[in-house]
């Protein structure tokens, strides 16, 4: 099947960007050289850090699970290659907040040695849960960027039925070219990637959908469809529009369905992966191989040959971008990600994580100060959630953050559309991740306080009960008390006891009550002489304010 | 800078002095027409209103203790003063371009913050003080210069401007305040028209010419994306309808749509001063509501106000409805349709 009479949809502006892809796409992918050492963060994804089950000092091969975590949005992590765990201690990592997290490190042996795999020979004789089992314990996440555990995104629940499965290789972010590189490279793994997802969602039909800038690409996962003999997955031809790689855009264009504004893309029937999180799936289920490499664009304009490498988890930055060679002489700056919507790296000792698609290394730009917003508008012409980003800023400028709610500030997708046409050069998404952030902290604080409050509430409930309880306990101690006095037992020497016990008790009572009778009259004279002596007291220290 | 830190981390080729320029360079073409027909006076009402801007504005960030030269040379100051300018009747005093440079930079923009922050236009601002306190001043316009004619010489023309000649015998009414005594003292439109000879072929003469060219500025800015459709397209849309309407009720009380549209500061308001986004509507469907309200209270004024022109306190009343318009049109977000 293909794309050319196929009707397809627009959404709310966007941007024609240059999208420098020619510099790393014309040349085949390379192999980084194993690094002698990795440093394997154990937050490379969404939810849940994973757990080192391994000690230092273990010996470990290649493929074999090094972490792993119950959670359910979290991902186990597998050893790039056979050698020794050397160190487990929190270190930094790519992230924006340039985070630490547990960090293995490992060192290679040299000898790249498998642990045993386990192919599963025909997938289609195997049940989605089994599917779904292997996917998340070969650590597969999101590999466009987001990290998200894939397994989690192949399991719909009884209660969506799966219309659309979406393959994304619409790679929209300029430079970005490694799911150009790997359609053009692995087109029968992304295919067979894309049958097991289906088979696994029970989706009624699957489309790839690649942007109309990557002609090889398509052309190669046309190829191999024809030479698979089967016909079931659209290839689909997208127009070239900066952001149609996001989600909800991809789907729009594909479907013309807006996925609900705080909803998930299942809402609507339609489940989307990205082109190399389904060939990394086809690995995991084919051939057994875990989530230990990936491929990655080293590119920008500090990059002597920018391409496309291959390279293993937890591999220093600095080796790509030595590998691809690195201008020399300027001052640059590091970013993981594309130029619209990755983050800046202080470092580039830090490792390769999951989610790392792209290394852009360009000259320091200068600062351009920022100028008054004068509302002109732009911002909300290219917005392709449809957002008022002026509205936006003005009220996160403003820290008003529940008008900033009533202005959609949730959905908006950060891909920095509104930043890139400012003419005030104001950097609006990062006003919106700011504000986002504080409603976050708002939201665990007031959290924080419900827990607070309901504990409080079950401890007074507590209380009350606990003293219903004595209460009912006394009553009954009475009224067996009383039983037994009506029943006029012999031992009138007991009875005589007890109530020579009772008469002290009294006597102690009365000669207790009348000390607390006397205060009473007490207390509303020193009342009394405390408002009298406070008049007194408040002018002398307020003339010492003023003085 | 902040972007540094945070995506994205490139920047299209748009800035804020780039803009405003754009708004400057626009003006041309009908800064040259009226030039040809009114001679020296918009020159030097120009140049007075962007020295005193300027200077009004640098005084202000002075004081403010604010970086005088990037707010200076944002442009948003020159385009106050060139509008202004272009609102005043040529060869005016310089006082007068003072006061209203005053008003419009002081009252109307620094004092609410500056740039971005002024709830009205101040050029408007600016304007409308001068009409108020010196209505004289205010509708006595340099007659346009017919064919062969002299018109005042540069030497002349400052001396009027500095206050050592009078200007009284070479001024007459504009065409709309020519229409509306004419029609008080209970003339007809066509009779008005065909007593006075300041009216040309629709609208009266040299003024058309320089509406004209102020369109193709304004047609210019819209194909450069320095404004949108939305105001403009409504305003003189609005304005357009109604004056047909009462055109076609009683054609000798009210003028034509024509003449509306460019006999006076319509065209001017509508692509140069209605679109200024700060004190305007943000959301596409508010901008052209605001246009709509700026062409309707337009033609109330113009036709049963006291003022002859009502472009001014249209856009200005606009500006006042702004924010709730705004809040009132906010579009529905991607995904909340259904």
């Amino acid at each position: 099947m293909n794309s050319v009479n196929r009707k397809l949809w627009k959404y709310n502006g966007g941007l024609h960007l240059e999208d420098h892809k020619t510099c790393s796409n014309q040349m085949e992918s390379r192999e980084l050289p194993m690094p002698k050492r990795l440093t394997i963060p154990m937050q490379q994804h969404i939810g849940e850090a994973a757990h080192p089950i391994v000690k230092v000092g273990d010996k470990v091969l290649k493929g074999e699970m090094i972490a792993e975590s119950s959670a359910r949005v979290s991902a186990p992590i597998h050893a790039p290659t056979s050698g020794t765990i050397v160190e487990i201690a929190p270190m930094p990592m790519p992230h924006p907040a340039a985070l630490d997290a547990v960090t293995i490190i490992l060192e290679s042996d040299g000898l790249d040695q498998w642990c045993e795999l386990h192919p599963i020979e025909n997938y289609r004789h195997v049940s989605s849960d089994e599917l779904r089992d292997r996917i998340r314990d070969a650590g597969i996440v999101g590999l466009g960027g987001a990290g998200f555990p894939s397994y989690i995104k192949l399991d719909p629940g009884q209660h969506f039925a799966i219309e659309t499965l979406i393959l994304n290789g619409a790679e929209c972010e300029p430079y970005i070219t490694c799911d150009d590189r790997l359609m053009r490279e692995r087109p029968e793994a992304i295919l067979d990637g894309a049958r097991i997802m289906r088979h696994a969602l029970h989706a009624k039909r699957c489309i790839i959908a690649i942007e109309d800038n990557k002609p090889e690409a398509f052309a190669a996962l046309e190829r191999a469809q024809s030479q698979s003999g089967q016909a079931d997955i659209e290839l689909v031809l997208v127009p070239t529009l900066y952001p149609t790689g996001g989600e909800r855009q991809l789907i729009k264009v594909l479907t013309g369905k807006e996925v609900p504004s705080q909803g998930r893309t299942l809402d609507i029937g339609i489940i989307s992966h990205n082109v190399t999180t389904a060939a990394t799936i086809a690995d995991a289920v084919i051939d057994g191989i875990p989530l230990i490499n990936r491929m990655i664009t080293v590119t920008g304009e500090s990059i002597t040959t920018p391409q496309n490498i291959r390279a293993p988890i937890g591999a220093p930055i600095e080796a790509l971008l030595d590998f691809a060679g690195r201008e020399n002489g300027v001052e640059t700056q590091l970013v993981m990600g594309g130029p619209m919507m990755g983050i800046s790296l202080n470092s580039a000792s830090l490792p390769v994580i999951k989610t790392s698609n792209c290394f852009m290394l360009q000259p320091k730009q200068p600062t351009v100060p920022e100028s008054p917003c004068i509302r002109c508008g732009e911002c909300a012409v290219v917005c392709p959630a449809e957002l008022l980003p002026q509205q936006l800023y003005w009220h996160s400028r403003a820290r008003e953050f529940e008008k900033v709610q009533d202005y959609n500030l949730f959905d908006c997708i950060e891909c920095g559309c509104c930043s890139y046409v400012c003419p005030s050069n104001i950097p609006l998404v990062h006003y919106y991740r700011f504000a986002k952030t504080e409603v976050w902290a708002q939201e665990r604080e007031k959290e924080a306080a419900n827990i607070a409050r309901m504990r409080h509430e079950h401890r007074q409930a507590r209380q009350e009960k606990a003293e219903l309880e004595k209460q009912e306990r006394m009553r009954k101690k009475k009224a067996a008390l009383k039983d037994k006095e009506k029943g006029g037992t012999d031992d009138a020497a007991k009875k005589a006891a007890i109530k020579a016990a009772m008469d002290r008790a009294k006597a102690k009572r009365e000669a207790n009550q009348n000390p607390e009778a006397a205060a009473p009259t007490d207390v509303p004279s020193q009342e009394a002489a405390a408002t009298e002596t406070q008049p007194a007291t408040i002018p002398e220290s307020t003339s010492k304010s003023e003085s | 800078m902040k972007s540094l830190i945070s995506s994205p981390y490139t920047h299209g080729d748009s800035s804020l002095q780039q803009v405003m320029l754009q708004v400057v360079f626009a003006l041309i073409p009908a800064i040259g027409i009226h030039f040809w027909f009114f001679g020296w006076g918009i020159i030097t009402n120009i140049l007075l209103a962007t020295l005193f801007c300027l200077g009004f504005e640098a005084i202000v960030m002075w004081l403010r203790r604010r970086p005088i030269q990037t707010t200076l040379f944002d442009g948003s100051a020159l385009v106050t003063a060139v509008l202004l300018a272009i609102t005043i009747p040529p060869l005016s005093p310089w006082w007068l371009i003072l006061v209203g440079s005053l008003a419009a930079i002081v009252f109307a923009k620094q004092i609410y913050g500056g740039l971005g922050f002024n709830p009205f236009n101040p050029a408007m601002i600016g304007f409308v003080v001068l009409l108020i306190s010196f209505p004289k001043e205010m509708t006595q316009w340099v007659a346009p210069i017919a064919n062969g004619e002299q018109g005042i010489g540069l030497m002349q023309s400052l001396q009027i401007v500095f206050g050592s000649t009078g200007l009284d015998a070479l001024t007459g009414a504009t065409p709309l305040d020519a229409l509306k005594t004419g029609i008080r003292m209970g003339g007809e439109v066509s009779g008005v028209m065909a007593a006075t000879p300041i009216y040309g072929q629709f609208a009266g003469f040299g003024w058309e010419s320089v509406n004209l060219a102020i369109l193709a500025g304004g047609l210019w800015m819209l194909w450069r994306k320095t404004i949108r459709w939305h105001v403009p397209v409504a305003m003189l849309g609005s304005l357009a309808a109604i004056s047909t309407l009462f055109y076609l009720i009683d054609p000798s009380r009210y003028a034509d749509p024509i003449f509306h549209l460019l006999g006076g500061g319509a065209i001017l308001g509508a692509f140069f001063i209605a679109t200024d986004p700060v004190s305007g509507a943000t959301s596409t469907k508010g901008r052209i509501i605001f246009g709509i309200g700026i062409g309707l209270f337009t033609y109330i004024i113009r036709s049963w106000g006291g003022y002859p022109d009502g472009v001014a306190f249209g856009i200005l009343l606009m500006n006042m409805a702004a924010p709730m318009i705004d809040y009132y049109t906010q579009p529905k977000v991607f995904g909340q349709k259904g």
